[in-house]
């Protein structure tokens, strides 16, 4: 535990205290922001029971973000190591292949996190200037929104870890988490793209898909199918993961 | 008796297609210093790299102080301070900051780490450095950095790749003197190619040649049996003519080799047979041919001849 929150630690250090870091952090501002943008003619209109979260699950710039950040914020994790050799020293200090994986994952998924807290002020700002005073603001889909993201992003960042950890390049691992994170989101949306389908394959691709599971938690329902469904799959890009850093000792 | 600090047998280590290591054995006593020494890619980043733990052998086992580094490989890393190759370091950090987190992943508390980093940075002259960014710091700080780093759990085992790669000569003269230091508490295992650093620094020395361990001895003793005739070194003031006839004469000479330096100074090399030592003899002959002489001398091979003898008997065989 002790070796683990020392790892923690250090990977925080790498997300905060650099400036690929705040590049990252402003990028992210700048998409946040033109979401908002987006949203907000899609306010203007007739009043709607759809929660306002449901609607920002809606916005291309929500994708984007998914996609474009996760690999950018996890391609150092281990490539970094690996091309300056610093991997060498960790992994022959006394420390075991898990807790390398898991904090690298955990300290990208906190930057992950936190990146994302301006959206709760966006949403702050709007409840205030709102004029409709029936207009209510439910906190509590604000939370399991944030819980819905952080899973998806713990895929997604799991993702992001196993293709750093095949590579030495940052590029080429940036390159292939962007490829594998893309293909899931369009298998995602292959129930409904390019024609809706019907039957068993729409069932199936309903049940694999990233997008369906999240609808859940923009509505503030926390239902354990959708969270054994994330963590299933973080689960298994770690899983990946871990065996790729044991590989050294298996070749 | 404890148990031999390395304990190395059969060891093949084969990446895909190419055999890195071919079947070697060989043990580190406790306390010893032991420099490996080999041309580049003779596999002794990888028998390093094996016994730190990082790779795997192929077959073969290896122990380190009794623990096995494929099995237990958590007791062999609490075991072993290791400096890779070109030293790698998290540049970003500062040199305080980055030894006390090495010193706290390697299982030391708060107040531990706090201690052994101040005590390693006295050690490797690093105090005054210790708030500067380890990325800012000269080559020969860095590789103390990386010196302090293998010794801040207080190792049993200490192992080198390398240490003194891309040094200037006063910055080698510093690390060399403070492995010399770490020799008296620590056992050492060091790689190089520079054949003079092993004479400089190690009490023992493993020959490596293309994944072979071709001599493995005491630095001194390797050179006493390969150079039992080493050749003698006279410079006298006298005529070629009579020196040269005057040592085919003598029985003790085997070989004689007559150069002219400046004036009539000669450069006379010689070999003796059957290992006499021919010194005291030299002497006793240019007294008594009124030989003038200003130089008498042992002729010390470096450590680079020993190494091309073995290697070229190996491949003569």
């Amino acid at each position: 535990m002790r070796v683990y929150l020392t790892l923690l630690r250090r990977e925080l250090a790498s997300h905060f205290l650099s400036l690929s870091g705040y590049v990252i952090v402003s990028m992210v501002l700048l998409l946040l922001g033109f979401s908002i943008m987006d949203m907000l003619p899609k306010l203007q209109g007739e009043p709607t029971d759809t929660p306002i979260t449901r609607i920002f699950y809606a916005t291309v710039y929500f994708w984007m973000l998914m996609l474009l950040t996760t690999p950018v914020m996890t391609m150092r994790t281990f490539a970094h190591e690996k091309s300056t050799g610093t991997f060498e020293t960790l992994m022959t200090a006394p420390v075991s292949d898990l807790e390398v994986v898991f904090a690298k994952f955990s300290g990208a998924l906190v930057f992950f996190m936190v990146t994302w807290l301006p959206l709760g002020g966006y949403m702050v700002i709007l409840h205030e200037y709102t004029n409709q005073a029936s207009a209510s603001f439910d906190y509590r889909t604000l939370i399991t929104t944030y819980l819905g993201i952080g899973l998806l992003g713990s895929v997604y960042i799991s993702l992001g870890c196993f293709a750093s950890a095949l590579s030495r390049s940052q590029l080429i691992a940036a390159a292939l988490s962007y490829g594998m994170g893309l293909t899931i989101f369009l298998l995602s949306l292959r129930a409904l793209v390019p024609i809706p389908m019907a039957g068993w394959q729409a069932k199936i691709f309903t049940f694999i898909s990233l997008t369906e599971h999240l609808e859940d938690f923009s509505r503030g329902i926390i239902d354990t199918s959708n969270l054994v469904f994330y963590l299933s799959l973080t689960g298994f890009f770690l899983f990946l993961t871990l065996k790729v850093v044991e590989s050294r000792r298996w070749k | 008796m404890l148990e031999p600090m390395i304990e190395v047998v059969n060891l093949t280590k084969r990446y895909s297609g190419h055999l890195a290591v071919a079947n070697e054995s060989f043990t580190v006593e406790r306390g010893q210093v032991v420099g490996l020494l080999g041309p580049n890619g003779a596999g002794k980043s990888t028998i390093l790299r094996i016994l730190s733990c990082f790779l795997a052998a192929t077959s073969g086992t290896v122990r380190v102080a009794g623990y096995d580094v494929f099995t237990q490989a958590d007791e062999v890393r609490r075991r072993i301070g290791y400096m890779p190759e070109n030293n790698p370091l998290h540049l970003d950090m500062r040199v305080r900051e980055y030894l006390k987190f090495r010193a706290r992943l390697k299982g030391l508390g708060v107040s531990a780490s706090h201690q052994r980093v101040d005590a390693v940075m006295e050690m490797c002259s690093l105090t005054e450095v210790q708030k500067r960014i380890i990325g800012q710091l000269s080559k020969g700080f860095r590789q103390r950095v990386g010196l302090a780093d293998a010794l801040v759990h207080d190792p049993e085992l200490i192992i080198l790749d390398e240490p003194t790669i891309g040094l200037d000569p006063n910055q080698l003269r510093n690390v060399r003197q403070l492995i010399k230091d770490l020799g008296r508490k620590h056992t050492i295992l060091l790689s190089t190619h520079i054949l003079p650093e092993v004479e400089a620094t190690c009490s023992h020395v493993l020959i490596l040649h293309q994944g072979r361990i071709l001599a493995s001895d005491g630095t001194d003793n390797l050179h006493r049996k390969i150079f039992q005739r080493s050749p003698v070194v006279t410079e006298l003031s006298a005529a070629t003519n009579d020196l040269q006839e005057f040592f085919a004469t003598q029985p003790e000479v085997e070989t004689c080799d007559i150069i002219s330096i400046d004036g009539d100074w000669k450069r006379v090399t010689m070999t003796s047979r059957e290992g006499l030592e021919l010194r005291p003899q030299i002497c006793q002959w240019a007294c008594e041919q009124r030989w003038p002489m200003r130089e008498l001398t042992h002729g010390r091979h470096t450590l680079e001849d020993v190494f091309v003898k073995i290697t070229r008997t190996e491949k003569e065989e």
